[in-house]
C-alpha cells in the first residue's frame, strides 16, 4: 500500500512511517497543506493520513478541497482533539473514519482496512502463496476450489504470516501484534488461531508448521 | 270637615299684640288650645280663604291656623316697617311682595313643590305663587241691553266715545291713589300698552266713578248703578251669586293676570309648618273635590275663584295664552314703588282721569 | 429567576403614572383657567348690565320747572331680573341729599360722572355689587351733581359659577379621561419594542449568540450595542476555552501518540522476553495516560456542553447505529460482533445534543467492547419503556461488581473486576451524567441470563 502522511510533528511522522514500513508500506510524508497538496497532484495513494493542525492551515480545508476535486483517496483523519467536538466535523467534511491520537496500531490498520474494503467496491487484492490464494480486503482464503471467510484475528495471523513467509515468528510477537498489549492475554492464546488456520488450510500444500522453541512459520510442504 | 272659626274682637286683638297697624278681620282656625299656631297676614278674605285652610287642617289635629286680613298697605307696614312676627304672608300686592322679598323680609324655602312651579310662578326660593287671577271688565246685562258686547279695549272705547249719554257718570274703576291692587293694574296696563291712558281718559271725560275695591264696583254694576267696571278682579265677579246680572268680560287684546303669592317670613316662629302651609297652598290639593267653596257657585261648574285649572274652565272663553300678560316677579315691579315714578304716574293718571 | 430580577417599578408603570400626572396637571391647570375666566365674565356681564340700569336711571334724570324730575324706567330694574333672581337696590341722591330708594345703601366708590364705577359692598347680610355713577344737572341755573348706585346681590352669579366648575370640572375629568387612555396606549406602545426584543432574545437557543440585528428605536440602540457586545465576548469566551481543551488535547496526545509508536517499533525489533515485557509495560501505561487524558477531555467537554445544552431531536435509531458503526472495527479487533437491535417501534427521538448523546454511548459500547470476552456479542438495543427511550448495551462478559453497582458512575471509580483492562473510570461517569443533563438517567445492572453478562442501559426522555 501507497500511503501519505500529513503530520506536522516531525517525530510522530517518523515514527508512523517507520512503523507502516515495517509492514511493508510505501509512505511519503508531507509535512504542511503545501508539501500535501504537491504530493497529491504527483502522486498515487491508496490512502492518506491527515493531521488537523497544522502550520499553514487546518486539515480540514485541505479535505474540503479534496472532496470538492472529486479525488478518489480515501482520508483518514488523525486528530488530537476532542472526540465529541469533532467527529461530526471531519465526517461532514469527507472523512471515510478518522482516529484519535495516540493510536493503537492495531486500531489504525482495522480502520485502514474498513475504509479500503468500503472504497474497494468489491476488486480483489489477491495474494497467492502456492495453492493458496488470500485476499485481505474480502477477508477471504482459497484453497483450490474452496473458499473460506476468515474472522479478523484469523485475518490478521494470516496476513503477518504470508507477509514474510517462511520465516519464524515468535507467540509472543504474534500475540503483541495480535492482542495489543492486553495484559492477560497468555502466548498459549495465539495457538487458538493457530489451529483455526490450519483446519482452514488443510488438504493445501501451504501449511503453518511450528518451529519447537522458537514459533512458527508460513511454508509449501 | 268644617273647622271651628271664631272671629276674635278686632280692636283687642290689635291692642293685646301692639300692633299700630289697621287690620281688617283675624280669623283663627282650628282646635281652641292647639300645640302649635300657624299665623298668616293675608289681604285675602277669610271666606275666600277658608277652605285652603281647612284642607291645610285636615289631619293636623293640634294646629291652628291665626289668620290676619289687612290691606296690601298695612300689610306692607306691618311687615315692613313694624316688624310684626307672622308665619307666612299673602297678598294679591305682587309689587309689595316683592319688595319685601327684596328687602330680605323673607326666608329661603325649597321643595320639590316649589321647583316644579313655572319660572313665572316663582321668584327667587322665596316668592310663591299660587292663584292667578285676570283683571276683567263687567258689564251690566242691563245697560248693555241691545248692544254687540266689545271684545277689546279699543272696542270698549268706540263704544263710550260713540254713546257718552249712556255711559256718563255709570263707569266705575280702581282709584290708584288708594288701592295697592288698581295702582298694581294701572301701571301694568300702561306698561302693556298705550290704549290705558287713551281708557282713561275717556272714562275721565264720562266722570268716572273711583273705587276702592272690586266688591263695590261689582255691587255698584249689578245693582244697575253702574254700566261697566273696568279691572276688577274676575274671581270675585264670578262667585257672586247674583252675576247673571252682567257680563264679564276677557279683553281680547290682552288680559293683565295678577298672581296671588305667599312668603315665608324670614322671622317665622314655626316655619317647619309654614314650609307645609306654602307646599299645601303651591301643590293646589285644595283645588278640588270637598274643598270647593260654597260661595254662591251658580252652576257653572267653577268651584273657586282662584284655582287657574278652574278659574278658566266652564263657561268661561279661556283666553289664548298669548294674550295673557301674567305679571311678572321681580325687580321690574319695584320700579312703580319709587317714589318719584309713583307720584310722576299718579299724575298723569290723574290728568287723565280726574277731568274738570 | 425573572421575579428576583424584578428591580423597583417598571418603565411602563413609570411611564402610565408621568403622563397620568402630566395630564391631570393639565386638567387642573384648564379647570382653574376656564373657571377663572369664565368668573370674570360672568362678573363682568353682571357689571356691564349694572352699569345699563345706571345709565339708564341717570338719563332719565331730568329739570322740569326748576324741580328735579327722576322717572326710572321699568326696564332699569327688570334688565337685572332678566339675568338673575338677585336682589336689587339703589339710591339715587342729589348733591350731598339722598332722595329715593334705600338710603342705607352702602356705596363702596365715589360717584364720579362719566363711566360707571364698581365696589363690592355687604347689605342686609349679603354681599352686593355696586355701581355707581354721577351726572351733572342744570338747576334754576346752578350746576347740581345727581348721583346714582345700583346694587345687586350675587347669587346668580355664584349658581352660575357653581354650574361652570361642574361644567369645567366635567370638561376637565373627560379630559384627563382622554388624555389617560392616550398615556396608557403609548406608554404601551413605547414599551413594544422592549418586549419585542426580549422575546427574541429569550426564544433563542443557547448557542445562538449571533447579534441582534432587528432594527430597535434610537433609545435603544445602546442596551442592543451592550447586549450584543455581551453576547460578543460570550461567545468569544466560550470559543476560547473549546480551543484550550483542543489545544491541550493536542498537546498532550502527539508526544503520547510519538513515543507509543516508537514503542511499538521497538518491540517488533526486541526479542529478549525481559525486553519485551518492559516494552509492553510501557504501551500500557501510554495507553492508560493517552486515555485517562482523553477521558478527561471528554468530560471537561460534556460538562461544558451540559451547561449550554443544544436542543435537537435526535433519533435513537440512528444514534445507535452510528456508534455502532464507529467502533465496529475496534470489535472486530477483539473478533467481537457488535449486533444493533433497532425499536420495535421505530422513530423513538429524544431531545438534546446529539454529540452529547453520541459520546455517552460511545463509551458504554467502549466499555462493553473492552470487558467482553473474545468470539462473544455485544448487542446494542433500542427500546421504548413508557415515556423513555432506553438504549441498553449488552455484552457477554462478567458483569458489573454486584455490590459496586451504586457507586461506579462515580468519578474515577473502576470495577473491581477490570484487572488488565485500560480504562480511567470515567466512561460511565460521562454517560451517566450526559444522561442527567437530558433529563434521563443511567441504569447498570447485570443480565440475568446464562452466562450472566453487563447490561447498561441509557434512559432518555422521548420526545
Amino acid at each position: 500500500m501507497r500511503y501519505l502522511l500529513v503530520e506536522d510533528n516531525d517525530q510522530l511522522a517518523r515514527a508512523v512511517s517507520d512503523r507502516l514500513s515495517l509492514d511493508g508500506h510505501v509512505v511519503d510524508r508531507a509535512a504542511d497543506l503545501g508539501t500535501a497538496d504537491a504530493f497529491v497532484e504527483t502522486g498515487d495513494y491508496d490512502l492518506i493520513l491527515l493531521d488537523i493542525m497544522l502550520p499553514d492551515g487546518d486539515g480540514r480545508d485541505f479535505l474540503q478541497a479534496h472532496r470538492r476535486a472529486q479525488r478518489p483517496t480515501p482520508v483518514i483523519v488523525l486528530t488530537a482533539r476532542s472526540e465529541v467536538s469533532d467527529r461530526v466535523g471531519v465526517l461532514d467534511l469527507g472523512a471515510d473514519d478518522y482516529i484519535v491520537k495516540p493510536f493503537d496500531f492495531a486500531e489504525l490498520e482495522a480502520r485502514c482496512r474498513a475504509v479500503l474494503r468500503r472504497r474497494s467496491g468489491g476488486a480483489s487484492n489477491l495474494q497467492r502463496f502456492g495453492d493458496v490464494a488470500f485476499d485481505p480486503l474480502a477477508c477471504t482464503l482459497r484453497v483450490g476450489d474452496r473458499e473460506v471467510q476468515l474472522r479478523t484475528r484469523e485475518l490478521r495471523l494470516f496476513e503477518i504470516l504470508i507477509g514474510a513467509p517462511d520465516q519464524v515468528f515468535s507467540k509472543s510477537k504474534l500475540v503483541d501484534r495480535l492482542f495489543s498489549h492486553d495484559a492477560d492475554v497468555t502466548e498459549n492464546a495465539i495457538e487458538v488461531y493457530i489451529g483455526r488456520l490450519r483446519r482452514h488450510l488443510s488438504g493445501a500444500r501451504a501449511q503453518i508448521v511450528t518451529v519447537r522453541g522458537l514459533g512458527y512459520r508460513l511454508s509449501l510442504t | 270637615m268644617r273647622a271651628i272659626a271664631f272671629a276674635l274682637a278686632l280692636i283687642c286683638g290689635l291692642a293685646g299684640r301692639g300692633m299700630a297697624f289697621e287690620i281688617e278681620n283675624r280669623v283663627v282656625f282650628g282646635p281652641e288650645d292647639p300645640a302649635r299656631v300657624l299665623s298668616v297676614i293675608s289681604t285675602g278674605d277669610a271666606e275666600l280663604f277658608a277652605p285652603i285652610i281647612q284642607a291645610f287642617l285636615q289631619g293636623r289635629p293640634d294646629v291652628a291656623v291665626d289668620y290676619t286680613v289687612a290691606s296690601s298697605a298695612q300689610l306692607m307696614r306691618a311687615v315692613h316697617e313694624e316688624g310684626v312676627v307672622f308665619d307666612v304672608v299673602l297678598s294679591s300686592a305682587m309689587d309689595l311682595q316683592t319688595k319685601l322679598v327684596n328687602d330680605g323680609f323673607a326666608r329661603a324655602y325649597s321643595s320639590g313643590v316649589t321647583e316644579a312651579l313655572p319660572d313665572w310662578a316663582r321668584w327667587r326660593q322665596h316668592l310663591f305663587a299660587f292663584t292667578e287671577e285676570p283683571a276683567a271688565i263687567v258689564l251690566s246685562r242691563e245697560a248693555f241691553e241691545g248692544l254687540d258686547l266689545p271684545r277689546t279695549r279699543q272696542g270698549l272705547i268706540e263704544l263710550m266715545r260713540a254713546q257718552p249719554e249712556r255711559f256718563a257718570g255709570r263707569v266705575g274703576t280702581y282709584d290708584v291713589r288708594q288701592s295697592g291692587l288698581g295702582y298694581l293694574f294701572a301701571t301694568q296696563d300702561a306698561r302693556t300698552s298705550e290704549t290705558f291712558w287713551r281708557l282713561s281718559e275717556v272714562m275721565g271725560a264720562l266722570k268716572a266713578r273711583l273705587y276702592c275695591c272690586s266688591g263695590q264696583m261689582i255691587d255698584d254694576v249689578a245693582s244697575g248703578e253702574l254700566a261697566l267696571a273696568y279691572n276688577v278682579l274676575g274671581s270675585y265677579a264670578r262667585g257672586r251669586a247674583d252675576r247673571s246680572a252682567f257680563h264679564i268680560l276677557l279683553p281680547e287684546d290682552f288680559v293683565t293676570v295678577m298672581l296671588r303669592t305667599a312668603f315665608i317670613a324670614r322671622t317665622s316662629p314655626e316655619p317647619d309648618l309654614a314650609e307645609a302651609f306654602i307646599d299645601h297652598l303651591v301643590a293646589r290639593d285644595w283645588a278640588d273635590g270637598d274643598s270647593a267653596d260654597g260661595d254662591g257657585a251658580d252652576g257653572d261648574g267653577a268651584d273657586g275663584d282662584s284655582a287657574e285649572s278652574a278659574f278658566f274652565d266652564g263657561n268661561w272663553l279661556r283666553p289664548q295664552e298669548q294674550v295673557l300678560r301674567r305679571i311678572r316677579m321681580g325687580p321690574g315691579l319695584m320700579v312703580f314703588l319709587d317714589r318719584y315714578k309713583k307720584a310722576a304716574f299718579i299724575e298723569e293718571w290723574g290728568s287723565a282721569m280726574l277731568q274738570p | 429567576m425573572i421575579a428576583a430580577l424584578s428591580g423597583p417599578g417598571s418603565i411602563r408603570r413609570r411611564l402610565i403614572i408621568q403622563l397620568l400626572a402630566g395630564a391631570a396637571l393639565l386638567a387642573l391647570v384648564v379647570f382653574v383657567i376656564v373657571r377663572g375666566y369664565a368668573r370674570d365674565l360672568a362678573a363682568e356681564s353682571q357689571d356691564n348690565i349694572l352699569a345699563a340700569s345706571v345709565t339708564a336711571i341717570l338719563d332719565s334724570v331730568s329739570v322740569r320747572d326748576g324741580a328735579l324730575q327722576l322717572d326710572i324706567p321699568y326696564s332699569a330694574f327688570s334688565m337685572l331680573g332678566n339675568v338673575s333672581d338677585d336682589r336689587v337696590f339703589y339710591a339715587v341722591s342729589h348733591g350731598p341729599r339722598f332722595i329715593t330708594g334705600y338710603e342705607d345703601l352702602p356705596v363702596p366708590v365715589d360717584p364720579r360722572t362719566g363711566a360707571p364705577q364698581f365696589g363690592t359692598a355687604v347689605y342686609d347680610g349679603a354681599e352686593i355689587r355696586v355701581a355707581t355713577a354721577a351726572r351733572r344737572l342744570s338747576v334754576a341755573g346752578r350746576p347740581e351733581v345727581v348721583a346714582v348706585s345700583v346694587a345687586q346681590t350675587r347669587d346668580g352669579l355664584r349658581q352660575t359659577l357653581t354650574r361652570i366648575s361642574r361644567n369645567v370640572a366635567g370638561f376637565g375629568l373627560g379630559f384627563f379621561m382622554l388624555a389617560a387612555a392616550l398615556g396608557v396606549f403609548t406608554a404601551r406602545s413605547a414599551t413594544l419594542p422592549l418586549r419585542d426584543l426580549a422575546v427574541s432574545v429569550s426564544r433563542r437557543g443557547p448557542e445562538d449568540l449571533r447579534p441582534v440585528e432587528a432594527p430597535v428605536p434610537e433609545e435603544m440602540t445602546p442596551l442592543v450595542g451592550a447586549l450584543n457586545g455581551f453576547m460578543g465576548r460570550l461567545s468569544a469566551a466560550l470559543s476560547r476555552s473549546e480551543d484550550l481543551i483542543a489545544e491541550a488535547a493536542h498537546r498532550v496526545r502527539t508526544p503520547l501518540a510519538t513515543v507509543r509508536t516508537q514503542a511499538e517499533i521497538t518491540l517488533r525489533r526486541v526479542d529478549k522476553p525481559e525486553n519485551r515485557e518492559a516494552v509492553r509495560e510501557m504501551i500500557r501505561a501510554i495507553d492508560e495516560s493517552s486515555r485517562a487524558a482523553g477521558q478527561l477531555l471528554d468530560h471537561a467537554m460534556v460538562s461544558f456542553r451540559s451547561e449550554h445544552l443544544q436542543s435537537a431531536e435526535v433519533g435513537l435509531d440512528r444514534l445507535a447505529s452510528d456508534a455502532a458503526d464507529r467502533l465496529r472495527p475496534m470489535a472486530d479487533l477483539r473478533d467481537i460482533a457488535l449486533e444493533l437491535c433497532p425499536a420495535a417501534e421505530p422513530g423513538l427521538k429524544v431531545k438534546g445534543d446529539a454529540i452529547l448523546l453520541q459520546s455517552a454511548l460511545l463509551n458504554l459500547i467502549d466499555n462493553a467492547i473492552k470487558y467482553a470476552p473474545p468470539d462473544s456479542d455485544v448487542i446494542v438495543r433500542v427500546s421504548r419503556e413508557g415515556a423513555y427511550g432506553t438504549v441498553a448495551v449488552e455484552d457477554a462478559g462478567k458483569g458489573f461488581p454486584p455490590e459496586a453497582l451504586g457507586t461506579l458512575t462515580t468519578r474515577f471509580v473502576r470495577g473491581s473486576n477490570t484487572l488488565g483492562v485500560v480504562g480511567s473510570g470515567l466512561g460511565l461517569t460521562i454517560a451517566d451524567e450526559v444522561a442527567r443533563a437530558h433529563g434521563g438517567h443511567l441504569v447498570l445492572g447485570n443480565l440475568d441470563r446464562e452466562g450472566g453478562g453487563a447490561c447498561a442501559r441509557l434512559h432518555l426522555p422521548l420526545l
